[in-house]
């Protein structure tokens, strides 16, 4: 291996700067006030994990997990999400009752980068989970909280797509029969790929009725009635079911006062094997990437011995703040810049100003090389210099 | 206002002619301009002119919503991307190739390639575990010159092939260029894409 510069840091990793450390934290304020609004409560959770629990239970693929051996040899792992270690802990000490559960987090999570840069391996995420609700209102809640958290943000142009895998499932199985037949059509949508969807099944043995109604799901995008031509298509009750689950949710994000950013898409397919239910993801204008994910997952906190239904969503506060057109920060640190002779004075005046709740530097005029160059970063600058204010 | 990442290249003149069937307005000097972004105002279009091997690179970090990528690029790469529509332009086919009655080496057999993730997964599921070394061009002359035994390569005619006295194997897969978008423009854009994934197809000959 190479020497190492100085200045190198290891891939994917970043420092944040004051003027992105100001923008993160006014961005991340927005989203947790209106988090906190809707009655969730923030925790935190350890940055280590161990691989076989929290590792293994996650979404995140294998190779993206960074690991590391404790001194006993378990293998750990920086958490790559938050919803796996809420799980855990919800399963484990806080979901007691069977009552719903309303947690939330703001934490950085970690996943290794091995192809190419424009890619952090630490970024923060905000997002909540609230366990224990099966109703469809718990997925309308987190759907409506997370777009007002979002345009609490300023965040302007932006979709939620929604969908059900319980319906891609449905209308898999009842069309293809069994589960391993039904693993490699999900996995041509679950690589978006729409030409090996097609060609699939066409090579299928299947009636061109069967084969039609296939291949019209790579359609069903768009406005609420989507829905109709979707219950169409699915003949068994479950498929029946994920229709009424969505239609529920339509009407529930109606009365939550529905947002125009909701559109359908019943081809959404977010990780394999994660999302038991209603899933959606979000995008905004100027990002290449989902801004965050989310869904129902009735099936994690089993792994940790405790069943319970449970639903989230997850924001990546990196994208987001690539999305805000308006990152603007107002330059409000002022400067008292003193010589010996006035230091109490100095210290008077900076106290007064920070009892009103100002933000003051209070600086020895020796301790400066260049003043122009120093004054020009503060708002305003105050001289408290020589004698009784002769200088 | 959609942005496309053409390949420069073989594909770009078939793929142009497409689009024009299609009724996009073209220019007519838009092959020969050396420039590298180049905008069409009357079809709210702009074009970004790309190394083929690049245009998923783009597609996937969301500088350009659209590009046109042929299947080989797409399994190289593995880019999250949509890949929406089958142009059927630019047909060819990628294949194992080597010098007739050669035979594999026994210890360290050797494939040279421009398609190190394509070749490694072939000769995986062939149960054969092979080293690869990876070329930019000229693949041809590897087994010429004893750098490796096998090349795996892009295949339309054969002619480069039996100039140099190689013959194919096996094949691959059929390889076409695709239409491939970015999954957030798939989403922002969707009116835009579907307008143009339907035109496309009205005039896609397989």
């Amino acid at each position: 291996m190479s020497k190492l510069f100085m200045f190198e840091k290891p891939l994917g990793m970043r420092d944040t700067l004051p003027f992105l450390y100001k923008v993160k934290k006014r961005v991340r304020e927005a989203m947790t006030n209106e988090i906190e609004q809707w009655g969730y409560e923030f925790i935190e959770t350890p940055t280590l994990e161990y691989y076989e629990t929290v590792g293994s239970a996650s979404a995140i693929a294998d190779h993206q997990l960074f690991k590391l051996l404790d001194q006993q040899g378990h293998t750990l792992v920086l958490r790559p999400d938050m919803t796996a270690p809420i799980a855990r802990l919800a399963a484990s000490r806080l979901y007691q009752n069977g009552n719903p559960l309303r947690l939330a987090y703001h934490a950085n999570v970690f996943r290794a980068q091995q192809r190419e840069g424009g890619r952090p391996a630490e970024f923060e995420q905000i997002g909540v989970e609230c366990i224990g609700d099966r109703t469809v209102t718990a997925d309308a809640e987190v759907i409506r909280l997370m777009i007002t958290a979002l345009e609490q943000t300023g965040l302007q142009r932006f979709t939620v797509a929604v969908g059900h895998i319980g319906y891609v499932n449905a209308l898999f199985l009842e069309i293809l029969g069994n589960e391993e037949r039904a693993n490699v059509l999900r996995r041509f949508l679950y690589e978006k790929n729409y030409v090996g969807y097609r060609n699939h099944v066409r090579s299928l043995p299947l009636s061109s009725i069967d084969q039609q109604r296939l291949l019209a799901l790579l359609d069903l995008r768009g406005d609420e009635t989507v829905l109709g031509s979707a219950r169409e298509l699915v003949h068994s009750e479950r498929g029946a079911h994920a229709i009424e689950e969505l239609g529920e949710l339509w009407a529930a994000l109606r009365l939550f006062g529905l947002a125009d950013s909701v559109k359908l898409d019943m081809t959404l397919i977010s990780h394999m094997n994660y999302y038991t239910g209603i899933l959606f993801e979000v995008y905004a204008d100027g990002v290449g990437f989902p801004l965050g994910n989310g869904g129902r997952y009735d099936e994690l906190l089993e792994k940790f011995s405790c069943k319970a239904p449970a639903t989230g969503f997850g924001i990546r506060l990196d994208r987001l703040i690539e999305a805000l057109k308006d990152t603007r920060i107002e330059e409000d640190i002022e400067c008292i810049i003193f010589s010996q002779e006035r230091f109490a004075e100095a210290i008077e005046l900076a106290n007064e100003k920070r009892r009103e709740g100002r933000k003051v530097v209070l600086q020895h005029i020796v301790g400066i090389q260049d003043i122009d160059a120093y004054s020009k970063k503060y708002k305003s600058v105050t001289y408290l210099l020589g004698r009784n204010g002769k200088e | 206002m959609l942005t496309i990442a053409m390949p420069k290249g073989r594909i770009f003149e078939e793929a142009l002619e497409l689009m024009r069937k299609a009724g996009y307005a073209l220019p007519p000097e838009f092959a020969e301009s050396r420039k590298l972004m180049i905008d069409v105002p009357e079809e709210r279009m702009r074009f970004i002119l790309a190394k083929p091997m690049d245009v998923v690179t783009y597609v996937e970090h969301g500088v350009a919503d659209l590009g046109i990528a042929g299947k080989d690029v797409l399994l190289e790469e593995e880019r999250d991307v949509y890949e929406l529509l089958d142009l059927h332009i630019s047909k060819c086919h990628l294949a194992v190739a080597g010098l007739p009655n050669s035979r594999f080496h026994d210890i360290a057999p050797r494939v040279a390639t421009k398609y190190p993730n394509i070749a490694s997964s072939y000769f995986r599921e062939q149960g054969e575990q092979v080293e690869i070394i990876t070329l930019n061009g000229s693949i041809e002359l590897a087994p010429l010159i004893g750098l490796a035994d096998r090349i795996v390569d892009i295949v339309s005619t054969g002619r480069t092939l039996k100039e140099n006295g190689l013959i194919e194997f096996e094949k691959i897969a059929d390889v076409t260029s695709r239409l491939i978008v970015n999954p957030v423009s798939y989403r922002m854009k969707d009116r835009d894409i579907d307008e143009m994934v339907e035109r496309l197809s009205a005039v896609i000959t397989e």
